[in-house]
């Protein structure tokens, strides 16, 4: 080796060691604004193969993770439940900020996956197959929840997992929470305010506390003023037994319309 | 201001001789790739078919741009050597910098032309499927109410076009014009072109490690000396090229700010002058 050669390098080291500062400010910023933010570890390696984990590293995720989803979505087409699972597993590690994987995955699972155990022809124990139709459903929870720690800044898996709570595991306390937490984003459509009412509404003893969010809601004006939330506030006034003088047909506003 | 006329030729040179030498072909397979990938995912729901164009698109971007700058900088040098002409061009009165810069800004131009015509091709693609998807939404929201029209709408423009992508797409370019610099120093002092696209592609992979090493090394984990001594050459002789993935985050709705970009960007800046003024002071002393 040459004494330039030599001398290259070692220029190449000391400009290396004078630009650790920068990446390293770089790479610190770019986490806190969630940029690469991908654990790649030895559990995804396993999953993925040798190529798969390489192609990772090099910066091809994205393509990666649109590969396997279309697998997944042949592991659909073939109502391989398992499969799916794990390919689900696999895109969104890779993909953890793309919200329409967390949410494809939740769906998949919560949705199609739980319907086809509870309609699963082999399996002749109907309890068993309750079973299996319940762990489908909470692994849909599952893939919601893990979604939503990694993008904790956006009100769109919120919403989903509120749906979810609501509609497959009645549990309504919970989705009101969801809901109520996706309406607290600037962005987040306006029913979902409403949607956390109607079901605090429905949460055993919450009644009080549900009666005074939906009126607040009301108050707000013509936007959130639909049917629905008007004939819930009369039935809730009824059964509160509201005073008279108190009640939304009471109002100036409301006489007004 | 002659030898910027010096640098304009040299460069002006280079990126017809690389036209001529057929290399926009690869265009045709990107077409064939986000076009048929496009034909292929048409039976998913419309954000997963936006995703996945996103993902393939974006990553062909990144492979092509990236195998575009190591192969077309790395055959220079052997290729001027071989056909003699180098020695027309340094036996007039041309600096051996302004020879590599010229060469250098010759690529740089092919790499911007390039990834300008891979962008207005999957940008095409992606507006075109937006407008497929505005009118089946309009057509299905007919008898809805303005704001669920418009919360419909805003779900599928949300999912196809963002301001961000075209910062996505700019660190793409920085990216393949670091590995063209990068790829230019190695073939100072390598003997084949070979040799220099092994080396080049090692690094891309080694690259991509920097940021563990680093992080690692300044750690300061109770390990074995030799594996920190690894760590730390790894971090201080190589560039950091995670810091340039982040179209990953991009296509999947993260937002970049300004600040991060202009951070990466000068990053990507300071590793092209580094590599380049190592180029010219290894190739200055080159026996020809």
């Amino acid at each position: 080796m040459k004494w330039r050669q030599v001398a290259a390098v070692l220029l190449l080291a000391l400009c290396g060691a004078a630009m650790l500062p920068l990446q390293g400010r770089l790479t610190r910023e770019a986490q806190a604004a969630h940029f690469r933010k991908t654990s790649l570890d030895i559990g995804l390696r396993e999953r993925i193969g040798q190529a798969g984990f390489l192609a990772a590293l090099s910066g091809f995720r994205s393509p990666l993770a649109a590969i396997l989803w279309i697998e997944a979505h042949t592991a659909w087409e073939n109502t391989e439940w398992g499969r799916m699972a794990g390919l689900f597993d696999t895109v969104t590690t890779l993909q953890p900020r793309s919200l329409t994987y967390w949410d494809m995955a939740s769906w998949h699972m919560a949705w199609n996956a739980s319907i086809a155990a509870l309609q699963n022809e082999k399996q002749a124990s109907e309890a068993l197959r309750i079973k299996a139709q319940r762990e489908y459903i909470h692994l849909g929870r599952d893939f919601l929840e893990r979604g939503i720690k990694n993008n904790p800044d956006r009100y769109q898996l919120y919403l989903q997992l509120a749906v979810l709570l609501r509609d497959k595991l009645e549990d309504h306390c919970a989705a009101s929470e969801a809901f109520a937490k996706a309406a607290s984003f600037p962005d987040a459509p306006s029913y979902a305010a409403r949607f956390a009412g109607y079901e605090l509404a429905k949460c055993p003893g919450r009644e009080r506390d549900a009666y005074e969010k939906l009126r607040v809601l009301w108050v707000q004006g013509e936007k959130q003023r639909l049917p629905s939330l008007i004939n819930l506030l009369r039935d809730m006034e009824n059964r509160l037994d509201i005073p008279a003088d108190e009640r939304i047909d009471s109002t100036p506003a409301f006489r007004q319309n | 201001m002659r030898l910027a006329v010096v640098v304009w030729a040299i460069g002006r040179n280079t990126l017809t001789d690389l036209v001529r030498q057929k290399v926009f072909y690869f265009l045709l397979i990107f077409g064939l790739l986000v076009i048929g990938n496009s034909a292929f995912i048409a039976k998913l729901s419309f954000q997963e078919q936006f995703q996945m164009l996103k993902d393939i698109s974006l990553g062909a971007m990144s492979v092509f741009s990236s195998l575009l700058a190591i192969l077309a900088t790395a055959n220079f040098l052997p290729k001027d050597m071989e056909d003699r002409t180098i020695y027309t061009i340094l036996a007039k009165p041309v600096p051996r910098y302004c020879y590599l810069l010229g060469k250098l800004c010759g690529i740089l131009a092919l790499l911007a032309i390039a990834i300008l015509l891979m962008s207005g091709l999957f940008l095409g693609v992606l507006w075109l499927g937006e407008s497929a998807a505005l009118a089946e939404t309009r057509a299905q929201f007919a008898s809805a109410s303005p704001e669920d029209l418009a919360l419909a709408i805003k779900e599928v423009t949300a999912s196809t076009f963002n301001a961000n992508l075209l910062p996505g797409i700019l660190v793409i370019f920085i990216k393949a014009a670091l590995l063209a610099s990068l790829t230019l120093f190695i073939s100072t002092f390598a003997t084949s072109s070979i040799f220099t696209i092994l080396m080049a592609v090692a690094l891309y992979f080694i690259g991509h490690l920097q940021a563990t090493a680093r992080e690692y090394w300044l750690a300061g984990v109770d390990v074995d000396w030799w594996s920190r001594l690894l760590t730390a050459i790894v971090a201080l002789l190589f560039p950091d090229l995670q810091a340039f993935n982040l179209t990953d985050d991009i296509i999947a709705g993260t937002a970049i700010s300004l600040k991060l970009f202009l951070g990466t960007a000068a990053l990507g800046g300071i590793y092209i002058a580094v590599y380049f003024a190592l180029s010219a002071f290894v190739f200055s002393g080159r026996e020809l």
